[in-house]
């Protein structure tokens, strides 16, 4: 047999030969185990007392779940405050896919030039790497505490998430239906309205709807920490105000029910695409 | 023109004015929704429309840092490193019991079902309960300190991990699955020597992105529990220090940044 | 068991197609003797739902060292029949015989063993793309292995040996350090091969090993095959849809339709009547010889 074959200091068959890649994954997962051994020792953990902390949440969690009622608000007036948070995470959904859909196009490679893409990608890249709170906070001071500083502010993400995800559609269209249109003398717009969009349309509703789901979770936190009011602001006034754990538990088992009815839609829609 | 050729023709017709009919109507139920939602939530389009240049150059105009405010900075890249502290432990201790729930929960490795059910509703639940609760909840007994930030964060992203591994998992290894299962491999072998070398580098991936995710989310955690960065921001927000508001809010970008590059450096490397 | 002698001294007669294998004598020579049966499938049954019935009353016998190949329409239970032999799928009822044991009844540690003497090739390889050829050829032998032996990678040397004189033979020597998803479909096939038959079994299943391979790479698996159950005694069973290709490399025939035999016989035996018998009303887009 003459086959090339490597052997490990004493001998014997070695059974693989790394790449690179398989070499720095393997590195990378040591390196990141021992970051995360030494994180635990490097955080801040001062006033906490472990034992105690983790018998006062389970009976806070116990009271949550097991004990659930709302004393401070009414149900009318949680599911109201559920509706302005669904509101929010709709209006800003919504406003932010037909944004999204003109950026798209300008995103896609296939269908614009390519200093317009990497400009548009640029901007998002950097509009993303702000949280949404603080978003939220800074629109707050030019429009004051509220729906539009929630609304706009939640919409920057969405905008980011959405035009990733619906250039990447875009791309992946039959360059041959896009050429058989120009050929016939279709204008840009033709084009985008008569193929893109009706190629597209069901990965298009599957990812706007899966922002929307992402985006009711984005809103109830807005809701607590940014006073964009909704369920969210409920759930902040009865823990940090009230300590009333019992209502806690109602209002996010009500959160906790809407949210995965939204994820079981999203699935559905995504299976269907 | 034959006859069969118009009434085909007609039909044609038919289904497109059909299909613009269907259309409009989604729109007007879409625009009936905006304008109720707007309504619900008393937002005003103009206004927010306006708010948007607004904003921005309210942002620009407070970037001329006073010598006052750069005196801060070691504070602010202080709490800025406690805050991605937390963000990559939570996320990596996450994701050792996000790989276990997802074997139990894939079709594919799962044991049992019933324990593939418990696995799912488990992720399910500490999913979709918002990573506010948690903080909110967490902070009442755990205090204002990183373990609560990190607790928080870890419950959201174990929820989220579970589901990305596990369609990760679905995707990377139900042939070589079968193939080791036909020569009498045992279930660790199948784990071990299948499904983990098949799909590590898109689970670490996952890991990736949820890290890069949980530096923007600990902000959030960390302006509820009054830890990290977070607490910095809301500090200065709330003494209308607008000079450091945008200070602190551009040593977030940078530093989701420069994490989002490492980490784009690491996705090419090892996938 | 009659018609089978009778359609066997056939072969004889007619003399087996010249131009595929250049076998010495002894192997045609050996033809002519009745080869002991291994395997026996009883009865077998297999339903999904009550009302999707894959398999019907299958009876078959698997005879030491030949080329059993299974044609039929899609949809007919080929895969589904192919997977219960080796348990990868439950039957709903009967019995396969398997060294004088009823191999349905068998759990755990028993049915890895049986798994152990039945090695498998899929259409779409089942390799794991990340490993090398090498890694993959030696996850034949996880079957021996206690779970940490396998975990870890503790071949030994002879093994090692073993995998590579089994993949020399296989003409891919000179990729063993390659990344499977490095390599051409007919390569991946191969190392299917190897990694089947490093198991030492006693059958290999090849479920439609050639449907995803261009013509050239396909003669070449169905060459190797045929040289595996002539040279080293192991029975090849193969879904094939190509029926051409079935009557050209087997000994013998299966024809399913509708998860029930309409056919088990010698591949001269196979006219246009009978292919239409299998495929239905489908047959005519077949090309038969």
């Amino acid at each position: 047999m003459d086959i090339q074959l490597d052997r490990t200091n004493d001998g014997k068959i070695k059974i693989n030969r790394p790449t690179r890649g398989q070499k720095s994954l393997k590195w990378i997962l040591i390196a990141t185990a021992i970051f995360t051994v030494a994180g635990f020792f490097m955080m801040d953990y001062s006033g906490l007392v472990l034992s105690q902390a983790i018998a006062d949440t389970l009976n806070n969690l116990y009271q949550m779940f097991l004990q659930p009622e709302l004393s401070q608000v009414g149900f009318g007036t949680a599911m109201s405050q559920v509706v302005v948070t669904l509101s929010l995470a709709f209006l800003s959904t919504i406003l932010g896919a037909v944004i999204s859909l003109f950026l798209a196009f300008g995103t896609a490679v296939n269908l614009s030039k390519p200093w317009l893409s990497t400009l548009i990608k640029g901007v998002i890249t950097i509009a993303r790497a702000v949280p949404t709170v603080l978003w939220v906070l800074i629109f707050a001071i030019a429009a004051g505490l509220g729906s539009i500083a929630a609304v706009i502010g939640m919409m920057f993400h969405s905008v980011a998430y959405l035009v990733k995800a619906y250039s990447e559609a875009f791309e992946e269209i039959d360059e041959g239906k896009i050429e058989a249109l120009r050929a016939t003398g279709s204008s840009y717009w033709q084009i985008l309205f008569q193929v893109v969009i009706p190629e597209t349309k069901s990965y298009l509703i599957s990812w706007t709807f899966l922002r929307f789901e992402i985006n009711f979770g984005v809103a109830v936190a807005m809701g607590a920490a940014a006073g964009a009011g909704g369920i969210g602001y409920e759930l902040f006034m009865s823990s940090t105000f009230y300590y009333d754990m019992n209502e806690v538990g109602m209002i996010t088992i009500i959160i906790l029910i809407v949210a995965i009815i939204l994820e079981l839609i999203a699935n559905r829609l995504k299976i269907k695409a | 023109m034959s006859s069969k050729s118009s009434t085909q023709h007609l039909s044609r017709v038919n289904i497109i004015r059909k299909k613009h009919i269907r259309l409009t109507i989604a729109a007007l139920i879409i625009l009936g929704l905006i304008i109720l939602a707007g309504e619900i939530t008393s937002y005003d389009h103009i206004d927010g429309l306006l708010s948007i240049p607004a904003a921005i150059s309210w942002l620009f105009s407070n970037m001329l840092f006073s010598a006052g405010t750069l005196a801060n900075f070691p504070t602010v890249l202080r709490l800025l490193w406690e805050t991605i502290l937390i963000s990559i432990v939570s996320t990596t201790t996450a994701s050792v019991f996000a790989l276990i729930f997802a074997l139990l929960g894939s079709q594919l490795t799962q044991v049992n079902t019933f324990l593939m059910y418990v696995a799912k509703l488990v992720a399910s639940v500490s999913r979709n309960i918002p990573v506010v609760a948690w903080a909110l909840i967490l902070v009442l007994s755990f205090g204002t300190n990183s373990a609560t930030g990190f607790l928080a964060l870890f419950f959201a992203t174990f929820g989220f991990l579970v589901r990305a591994y596990i369609e990760t998992i679905d995707e990377a290894s139900s042939d070589s699955i079968e193939a080791l299962r036909a020569t009498g491999a045992t279930y660790p072998q199948m784990i071990f020597k299948a499904v983990l070398p098949g799909s590590m580098p898109q689970l670490f991936s996952w890991t990736l992105f949820m890290i890069e995710t949980n530096i923007r989310s600990a902000t959030l955690v960390g302006l509820l529990t009054g830890t990290g960065i977070g607490y910095l921001f809301d500090l200065y927000y709330k003494q209308l220090n607008y000079e450091m508001v945008s200070l602190i809010t551009l040593s977030i970008v940078v530093a989701v940044l420069i994490i989002e590059a490492i980490s784009n450096r690491i996705r090419r490397e090892i996938i | 068991m009659a018609t089978q002698l009778k359609s066997r001294s056939k072969v004889t007669e007619k003399k087996a197609d010249p131009v595929i294998f250049n076998f010495p004598e002894e192997a045609q020579l050996e033809e002519t003797i009745e080869r002991p049966v291994i395997m026996q499938v009883k009865n077998l049954h297999k339903n999904y739902t009550k009302d999707t019935k894959v398999l019907k009353d299958i009876n078959f016998d698997i005879r030491e060292g030949e080329l059993l190949s299974i044609i039929g329409p899609s949809g007919a239970g080929k895969s589904t029949l192919l997977r219960t032999i080796n348990r990868m799928i439950e039957p709903t009822s009967g019995e396969i015989i398997f060294g004088d044991e009823n191999i349905t009844k068998l759990k755990g540690k028993g049915l890895r063993k049986m798994r152990t003497d039945i090695g498998m090739i899929f259409q779409h390889y089942n390799l794991v793309d990340r490993l090398s050829v090498f890694e993959n050829v030696l996850h034949g032998l996880l079957g021996y292995k206690n779970s940490l032996q396998g975990i870890l990678s503790l071949y030994s040397e002879e093994e090692k040996e073993k995998a590579l004189e089994i993949i020399t033979e296989l003409g891919i020597e000179d990729h063993i350090y390659k990344r499977c998803d490095e390599l051409s479909g007919g390569q991946k096939q191969r190392v299917g091969i190897a990694r089947a038959l490093i198991q030492d079994p006693k059958i290999i299943l090849c479920d439609e090993p050639i449907a995803s391979l261009d013509p050239r790479a396909s003669m070449v698996i169905m060459e190797y095959l045929k040289r595996i159950s002539r040279e080293r005694g192991i029975t090849v069973i193969v879904n094939l849809h190509q029926v051409d290709v079935a009557k050209k490399y087997s000994d013998r025939m299966i024809g399913l339709n509708a998860g029930e035999i309409v056919f088990n016989d010698a591949p001269e035996v196979m006219d246009q009547g009978i292919v239409t018998k299998i495929y239905g009303s489908k047959a005519d887009e077949l090309i038969v010889e």
